[in-house]
């Protein structure tokens, strides 16, 4: 087994001889014998860090992960450059390795991170408070939905279709054991029916959940479809795309009673779809409602300022069963990371940034939309993804290459078709800063060739004969 | 020692400004790729209508890169953290995290690999996922595991919706969920979360679940009872054959809170004390970093009866023909649905099971071992002398990985508090245990010393609390303003929720 506990044969015996046992068995005996294992665990036995290292290497391998092919992937996940900083402070066992924060005055740089976090949060989200970080976007929605239903004491929650798929399902989980009912209300030309909403808005719903931009990348007007929710009393809740709020008008500004969202997009990792983190903003009067930690500054008995976990009566560990949450470990090392991003792109740098993400996804789309045998699916604005409309059927062109000499790999676009049945021919395209000009004429050709067949070969340029660096490394 | 205020270095004077203090107009570090060839500089209002658009730009910090390593360094070391010092928090198994844990979680194919790649493209990492679940399959006794929930309390609302979705199924829709009155907050929490009501359960004098109280609470309107065994007392419950029994005569699933699976890996299992749901705290037993308060991830195991209902996608191993392929299956028409998006915190199942590998079945079992070994030595050290006298073990008799002690006699005798000497730890450089938890123990110190700490830290440890203790009979105020030697002293937390400042105010 690894070297990971330093007891020798004498420590343990030294040990066992001070607690007044022979073995460490007799310790277990408190197990009653008839649950006890008695064999070991069918398991393989441990191997050495460079065995490990190389088996697990062995199995990253396998995947076509987005340095190994240009990924045009999102769906509420993107494949930003995540600066060499954030790695650096993440990785620093002070941040690494303590638990969440209960000792305070040794816990000031965890505490200071959340207060900067929070304010960096709510000046994006343009609402006055936030919390120090949820798990993850569509677990949020469900964090949302809970602290609604106990504001409003209604048990209706109605949510676009334009919100995330994978929201929408984790508001019917939830909503099981809430006691709330989900409706949903339809899309048209990409962006939500305003008609719908208004029907499906009544005396007894608690909250609208909207996206923005929504799941076919449209932006929608939130403020104006705000108008039918407002006059009936419910909330609305809308989740962001933290990335697009450079330049989108931030929630907080069209109405919006809570915006929440996954902070993937800020300076985290891909994973294959988690560890991310979840945040929550709200309006001020939802303060002492709020799910999860929250930082606050005060001062020390000599005076200097500091920071602590405030308004802990919310809590599960002081309320117990009437908490506004049940929450506990959450993903504090993943909104730090967030906040070095956010630092590091700065007031500035943020605007650029969304103000790139348009521009070339303009560029993309007009492209893509160009192409024989496709057509985008909306002309709604959108910022950083697109839904485009293919004549053949998706399943079939997304393999890059014929399939007679084996599997090919996939073209790394998101099909509508599992979670959209009414979308099943379309498919989004995301764009990211890593998505160079070069990379998107790529996909354009491979969309071409994947339309009218691929020849002989899988090639390695752009639509117009360019060569590719790196395409399908 | 006592209450001077030092004289600040700047370093020190620095490190209470926020990085927006800091802030300048004009500085910043992000350069990024320029727009590219053939792409217009299209003004945003013509892509976007104006309406929908910002008008001001979001405060955000404007600074240097070299400045923004510099904060949060400063920043990092007004942290206590476990690479620097003994971590004894009850119930949350603060064991080492294996830098090769780090570096393997970080190879591009595991990082960079996008959630929604075609499973074609994505073998490397289910298979990954799916070894995780056979691995803790084994560990728990339970057949089917589910990696979705991001963290404990997620995996025990994932649970109780569940029990839910069994009892539906069999047209039943019982309404009262038992705890123990030493439950972790969370329980309680997620009961009502998912809809049910908390039933208190009385503790005996073991420590363990009064199983009279039980008897004369149970009928067939209990959906379930959540356990940790060992509690949060640090006690086996061995009347659990007893208790499973009871439970499930009247219809009842049992649930047991693996946030203290550490003590008993490789010598029982859940599954085989009658249990149909556990979680597992990937960041407790199985060597997650905690981060400052995650990330974690909850893994469900459940019993063949609950199968059915597990959230999806589920990772599948399917054959076809002599070849393996692994999938994920949403093809679970009773499943609960979701509770988060995509697979999982897939980024700590890649930790968990490097930690699975380099251990192996036996180093897992020995892990647990010496987890109990260490916990047993240092609760006799702390019946020793001073500690013996002004803190006493709530339950004295061997107990798992972790044990409670009462500040009870420490209070009236010496004055000080258990918070007094919890401050007083962080003088001589040790985290204090979890305090005030459990709740039933008056002045709780719950202590949880973890397999990989050496004798010679419980040692240092145990004498710390004596010479604290000794301190504290000469002259009590000494604790009782503790600490000193901080960044920052004792706060105050009062004024922070009476008039919450939770965010910068900029100018």
């Amino acid at each position: 087994m690894a070297g990971y506990t330093p007891a020798t044969a004498s420590d343990q015996a030294e040990m066992l001889a001070a607690i007044g046992v022979s073995s460490i068995d007799e310790l277990f005996e408190q197990i009653p014998a008839d649950i006890r294992l008695n064999r070991e665990l069918d398991l393989e036995d441990g191997m050495s860090e460079s065995e490990v290292y190389r088996f697990l290497a062995g199995l990253a391998d396998m995947n076509l992960d987005a340095e190994r092919i240009p990924s045009f992937l999102g769906a509420g996940m993107y494949d930003h450059y995540v600066p060499a900083i954030v790695d650096a402070i993440t990785s620093r066992s002070e941040f690494l390795t303590p638990y969440t924060p209960y000792q305070p005055e040794v816990s000031q740089g965890g505490l200071q991170v959340m207060f900067e976090f929070q304010t960096a949060m709510s000046e994006i989200t343009g609402l006055p408070v936030s919390n120090a970080g949820l798990y993850e976007g569509p677990s949020a929605a469900a964090s949302a939905a809970y602290l609604a239903m106990g504001q409003t004491g209604r048990t209706g929650l109605v949510a676009s279709r334009g919100l995330h798929p994978h929201s929408r399902e984790t508001l019917a989980t939830h909503a099981v054991g809430f006691g709330a009912t989900l409706t949903e209300v339809g899309l048209e030309g990409g962006l939500t029916s305003a008609d719908e909403l208004e029907a499906a808005v009544s005396e007894e719903t608690a909250a609208v959940f909207l996206q923005n931009p929504n799941f076919l990348g449209a932006v929608e007007d939130i403020a104006a479809l705000g108008e039918a929710v407002k006059a009936r009393g419910a909330m609305l809740i809308v989740q962001v795309d933290p990335m697009t709020l450079g330049i989108l008008r931030p929630p907080g500004e069209c109405g919006a009673d809570i915006a929440y969202g996954d902070g993937q997009p800020l300076g985290n990792r891909l994973d294959f779809g988690g560890p991310s983190f979840g945040f929550f903003c709200a309006r001020e009067e939802y303060l002492r409602k709020m799910p999860g930690r929250i930082a606050g500054e005060t001062t020390d008995v000599d005076g200097r300022r500091g920071f602590v976990l405030t308004l802990q009566t919310r809590e599960q560990h002081i309320r117990r069963e009437k908490a506004t949450s049940n929450i506990c470990t959450a993903q504090a090392l993943n909104s730090l990371a967030g906040m070095v991003h956010l630092a590091w792109l700065g007031k500035q740098g943020f605007v650029e940034l969304g103000e790139l993400l348009a521009r070339r996804t303009a560029y993309a789309r007009g492209l893509v939309g160009s192409l024989d045998g496709y057509e985008l699916l909306h002309d709604a604005p959108v910022v950083r993804e697109f839904a485009v409309r293919s004549d053949r059927p998706v399943d079939e062109l997304l393999p890059l290459g014929d399939q007679a000499d084996g599997p090919a790999p996939r073209l790394p676009v998101y099909p509508l078709g599992r979670d959209y049945p009414e979308y099943e021919d379309c498919f989004l395209v995301a764009i990211t800063e890593n998505r160079s000009v070069d990379e998107i004429g790529w996909l354009a050709h491979m969309l071409e060739h994947a339309q009218a067949g691929w020849g002989e070969h899988i090639h390695d340029h752009d639509h117009e004969g360019n060569p590719v660096a790196g395409a399908l490394r | 020692m006592s209450a001077t205020t030092l004289t600040e270095t700047p370093q020190q004077a620095d490190r209470a400004k926020t990085i927006y203090e800091k802030s300048v107009p004009g500085r910043r570090a992000a350069q990024l790729p320029p727009l590219g060839e053939g792409i217009n500089e299209t003004p945003i209002d013509e892509l976007i209508p104006a309406h929908l658009l910002r008008e001001q730009p979001a405060e955000l910090p404007e600074v240097s890169e070299p400045e923004i390593i510099r904060h949060y360094n400063r920043l990092s070391r007004r942290n206590f953290d476990l690479d620097t010092g003994f971590y004894p928090l009850g119930s949350c198994t603060m064991k080492y995290n294996p830098r090769l844990n780090e570096r393997v979680a970080g190879l591009p194919g595991h990082a960079k690999l996008h959630p929604a790649t075609d499973p074609s493209d994505a073998q490397g990492a289910l298979q990954l996922m799916y070894l995780l679940q056979e691995s803790l399959s084994e560990i728990t006794g339970l057949p089917t595991v589910s990696l979705q929930p991001s963290a404990g309390s997620q995996g025990e609302l994932a649970g109780l919706l569940l029990t839910r979705a069994y009892h539906d199924d069999q047209g039943r829709n019982p309404t009262k969920v038992l705890t123990p009155d030493t439950a972790h907050g969370t329980n309680p929490a997620s009961v009502t979360m998912a809809g049910y009501e908390v039933v208190k359960v009385a503790t005996n004098e073991q420590g363990g679940v009064d199983v009279e109280d039980l008897k004369s609470k149970i009928d067939d309107d209990v959906a379930c009872l959540m356990l940790t065994n060992p509690n949060t007392l640090g006690v086996f419950d061995e009347n659990i054959a007893e208790i499973s029994s009871l439970v499930h005569d009247a219809g009842g699933l049992l649930y047991y809170d693996g946030a203290n699976l550490n003590a008993i890996m490789g010598q029982a299992r859940p599954g085989d004390m009658g249990f149909d749901i556990v979680h597992v705290n990937l960041h407790k037993s199985f060597s997650q970093p905690h981060g400052g308060g995650g990330p974690g991830a909850g893994p469900i195991a459940v019993s063949g009866r609950v199968e059915p209902f597990i959230p999806r996608p589920q990772v599948v191993r399917n054959e076809i023909g002599d070849e393996v392929f692994f999938d994920l299956d949403y093809d679970r028409p009773k499943s609960i649905g979701r509770l988060r998006g995509f697979q999982g915190n897939f980024g700590v199942f890649v930790r968990s099971l490097a930690y699975i590998l380099s251990l192996g079945g036996d180093g897992l079992s020995e892990a647990s071992r010496l987890a109990v070994l260490n916990a047993n030595y240092l609760k006799q050290r702390l019946s020793e002398g001073r500690a013996g006298k002004y803190l006493p073990v709530a339950f004295d008799r061997h107990c798992m990985h972790e044990f409670v002690l009462s500040g009870a006699p420490m209070k009236k005798d010496l004055g000080i508090k258990t918070l007094d000497l919890a401050k007083r730890l962080l003088d001589f450089g040790f985290h204090p245990p979890t305090v005030y938890f459990p709740l039933l123990v008056d002045e709780a110190l719950m202590v949880e010393p973890v397999e990989t700490e050496a004798k010679s830290d419980l040692d240092a440890f145990a004498e710390a609390i004596e010479s604290i203790l000794e301190e504290a009979e000469g002259d009590a105020t000494v604790a009782q303003n503790a600490p000193y030697t901080t960044p920052v002293r004792r706060l105050d937390e009062v004024g922070a929720t009476r008039k919450p400042v939770i965010r910068q105010q900029i100018a």
